[in-house]
């Protein structure tokens, strides 16, 4: 017997096995140090995976941490699939939530048919509008939009906590928070007694327009061009500037929408901390995902999952809590590695 | 053979035969380089010299033959064996480490052991590049030099190996006049100081300014080989391109051309790096016509196709298609005008993993959608026409990267055909492709021409041009040395035009 490799899309048996066996090794290599801490490990990776699924509203909590998720995978999934390397979402996400902020704080007297649809554009805009700059520099001046999209990040966070700190500190608590947003604004709760909210269903359709629009119109094609091969792009009359710009402007908007659910959603307020790297998690997300819409959708409830474990874990074993992060890591990056698998076939083939 | 290994030739090639597959590269090749002289290995491209030469330096084995260094018989099995037995070779793409020093580059892969003494080593570089007269500054970095002066870097470094035979492959290509003129001091110097060169050229008046012998290469096989004192560029190039190519004149019907359909008007245009690549260039194509433009590879050929397909921009001059101005106009313009193209690397313009469909509608992917909505049914539709009538062996939603270059080429020639364009610009149709392939887009090129579109095919393959063009023009750096009609064209003549001799 020997092992043949060939470079070949996987048979589905073998994608199937893939998280089981990235489980596995990430227990493999995380035991030590749950052990370590006189955790048993076994247990560990139960309330890491299972534990989450064991109630409805622990279910539900998966769900509305994979609610920002989706969105700023499908954010950055689509400029990716373009050719556009955003890696700027968390920025866009910030901008997106600082303007559901300051629309949700001036609809006290509104009805929410009007408030709702006024705070999602807000934050849409919003994300759009600071997806801009880069994409009109890229374009024109042809500077690489890795490194601005980047370095805006830090000036959104900063942008956030200069008004925290000066107008919008919050007048009673003093708190660095902004004053609520009025009631009309707010995410109708799609199910009593959960966090799960509209936002979660805005997440959904963008996934779903995601797909359409990559599969199913002619933006679709030539973005996707783009993304392949530029220059062949460029000789077979595709406007490769113009659809990159489109491209990082749509980017954009679905990370400012990210940034909206989240005020409008979860915190009613903006805070600091509104968003911990839901921007950087989106581009791993997309990856995962290998930018297509299912694959994005089963890579952000799969980070909402471990994210609701990770809380479990270090609570009720009372762990140091960034071992939580360290079990994290480790699958994320073990399921990175695994995911190469995809494009191999592996065979066992009788010597003959 | 015993020779005295004292009073050998520096190297000997004999009956070196070398196939790739079913294609024969180098067929009992017989090359003699004597000691202290500077030897051209002259021919086409794909005549067989660099394939010659990669087996002189370890990089393939021939299948037949021997070799001989300094009268001693060689089994060379890799690029450091051929540096033991004092060969060196500097290829065109040079093999430098930009961001190190010109004394790094050099002890690069010499050195054995640590610690590394680099004051010690900078010492033997400046030496050396002294001994050489190769002018360098051995703490330069090399990303800080210029073309010439890397090339230099090149040159010392196969020296500071004890390279007694040096093999340059082209090594003008890269440089600007002045800096060939330096090249060329700097290789007689060395000739003289005991020094072998093989000099690697398609270039006839550097090949007769520099060498002591020539020896041409003619598909594989050796076409002569001579004195260069006792040659002249006529006899050289008549051995470059042969006399070969029973003109397979295509069909007889010679339609009388029609109006000017692409007039090409004192163009000039830049390369990638700012150089200029096309010098007022002016061409007419009539309907009915095919232009054949020859030239060997890198004399503008690449850069005026760019232009014509509305990839390049021109700096000035005037491209007009049917009278209608189309200068610097972007592919969807140049489409709508009437142009189809073909590019010269069909695998490097197709979206390689995405659907055979998809590529064949992708130049009007507009017309093939509502309201922005893909039609798919019509995109299936049209797309399977095109594959059963084009015979392409293929499934319409297979990556078009997984097709081979016959059927990849025949999507590329369905693409542009089934648009009806009414001027053609084709470039290196048939690169790479087998014999039936090569017959069959021939063919339909041929069909389009009885149809009356206008076509300008650029090739590098002569017997191409021959067979298929009713005039020809040929380009040397970037100009139009002279366009004859087919029919009068005699080969020695193109030759001497496309090697850029003007005047006997």
């Amino acid at each position: 017997m020997r092992i043949q490799i060939d470079r070949l899309p996987a048979p589905l048996w073998q994608r199937l096995l893939i998280p089981v066996v990235s489980i596995f090794l990430t227990f493999v290599i995380t035991a030590g140090f749950v052990t370590a801490v006189d955790a048993n490990p076994f247990e560990a990776t139960y309330y890491f995976l299972l534990d989450p699924f064991s109630s409805r509203v622990k279910g539900i909590e998966i769900l509305v941490k994979a609610t920002p998720l989706l969105l700023t995978g499908a954010s950055v999934a689509f400029a990716f699939a373009g050719g556009y390397w955003n890696i700027g979402a968390e920025g866009q996400l910030y901008m997106g939530a600082v303007a559901a902020t300051a629309v949700g704080l001036q609809m006290h007297d509104a009805s929410p048919w009007i408030a709702i649809p006024l705070i999602v554009l807000g934050g849409i805009a919003a994300g759009m509008g600071w997806a801009v700059i880069p994409a009109l520099m890229k374009v024109r001046l042809k500077i690489d939009e890795v490194v601005t999209t980047l370095l805006l990040n830090s000036v959104a966070i900063f942008i956030v906590s200069a008004l925290l700190n000066g107008p919008w500190r919050d007048p009673v608590s003093q708190w660095p928070q902004s004053p609520e947003i009025a009631a009309a604004a707010i995410f109708p709760r799609l199910i009593p007694r959960a966090r799960l909210h509209l936002g979660f269903l805005i997440a959904i359709g963008v996934i779903i327009l995601f797909w359409f629009v990559m599969k199913r119109t002619a933006f679709g094609v030539k973005m996707r061009a783009v993304g392949i091969n530029r220059e062949a792009a460029r000789f077979s009359g595709i406007h490769v500037d113009r659809v990159m710009f489109t491209v990082a402007l749509v980017s954009g908007g679905i990370a400012g929408l990210a940034g909206a659910g989240e005020v409008a959603g979860i915190h009613f307020h903006l805070i600091d901390a509104i968003s911990p790297g839901y921007g950087y998690t989106g581009i791993l997300i997309a990856t995962l995902g290998s930018l297509n819409a299912i694959g994005i959708g089963l890579a952000a409830v799969f980070i909402g999952l471990i994210d609701t474990g990770a809380q479990t874990v270090s609570r009720v074993l009372g762990v140091p809590v960034f071992l939580g992060d360290v079990i994290q890591a480790s699958l994320l990056l073990v399921t990175l590695g695994m995911l190469l698998l995809q494009n191999y076939r592996i065979m066992l083939k009788r010597k003959g | 053979m015993t020779a005295n290994p004292s009073t050998g030739p520096a190297v000997e090639m004999r009956g070196i035969t070398k196939r790739f597959g079913s294609v024969l590269a180098n067929s009992g090749i017989d090359f003699k380089l004597d000691r202290q002289e500077i030897h051209a290995l002259l021919g086409e491209n794909g005549a067989g010299k660099t394939t010659l030469m990669r087996i002189l330096f370890g990089l393939y084995q021939a299948d037949e033959g021997e070799i001989f260094v300094r009268g001693e018989s060689a089994t060379i099995r890799s690029p450091k064996e051929a540096i033991a037995r004092g060969i060196g070779m500097v290829s065109q793409h040079f093999a430098l480490v930009p961001t190190l020093t010109v004394t790094e580059n050099i002890i690069l892969g010499t050195t054995s052991g640590l610690p590394l003494r680099m004051e010690q080593a900078h010492e033997r570089v400046a030496n050396a590049a002294k001994q050489f007269n190769m002018a360098v500054d051995p703490a330069a970095r090399v990303q800080d030099l210029s073309v010439g002066q890397r090339q230099r870097v090149e040159i010392l470094k196969a020296l500071y190996r004890q390279a007694k035979v040096l093999i340059l492959d082209e090594p003008t290509a890269v440089l600007i006049p002045q800096e060939v003129d330096l090249l060329f001091e700097s290789l007689r110097k060395l000739r003289d100081n005991g020094l072998s060169v093989i000099f690697i050229s398609h270039k006839l008046h550097e090949v007769m300014s520099i060498t002591d012998h020539v020896t041409v290469l003619r598909g594989g096989a050796v076409a002569g080989a001579v004195q260069t004192s006792s040659t002249n560029p006529k006899e050289l190039a008549r051995m470059m391109v042969g006399h070969a190519a029973a003109r397979a004149r295509k069909s007889e019907a010679t339609a009388s051309p029609g109006q000017a359909a692409l007039v090409i008007d004192r163009v000039n245009a830049e390369d990638n790096k700012g150089l200029p690549a096309l010098k007022d260039i002016s061409l007419t194509v009539k309907a009915g016509e095919i232009l054949g433009l020859a030239g060997v590879s890198g004399n503008g050929q690449t850069e005026l196709a760019e232009v014509l397909s509305g990839i390049r921009q021109v700096s000035s001059g005037r491209v007009t298609v049917n009278d209608r101005d189309v200068t610097n106009a972007d592919p969807q313009a140049l489409m709508a005008a009437g142009v189809g193209r073909i590019p010269e690397d069909s695998r490097a313009n197709v979206i390689g993993q995405m659907s055979v469909a998809q590529n064949i509608v992708i130049e009007h992917i507009d017309d093939y959608s509502r309201n922005g909505l893909l039609d798919r049914k019509g995109i299936t539709q049209h797309a399977r026409e095109i594959i059963s009538e084009y015979q392409i062996k293929t499934g319409l939603e297979d990556h078009i990267r997984t097709l081979s270059g016959g059927n990849l080429q025949k999507v590329v020639l369905a693409r542009v055909l089934s648009g009806s364009p009414r001027v053609l610009i084709i470039a290196q149709p048939t690169r790479g492709l087998d014999v039936a392939a090569t017959e069959y887009v021939r063919g339909k090129l041929l069909e389009q021409r009885e149809e009356g579109a206008a076509i300008l095919l650029i090739s590098e393959d002569l017997d191409e041009i021959l067979q298929l063009s009713d005039r020809i023009a040929v380009i040397y750096e970037g100009q139009i040395m002279d366009v004859v009609d087919a029919e009068k064209a005699e080969i020695d003549r193109l030759g001497l035009l496309m090697a850029g001799v003007v005047h006997e």
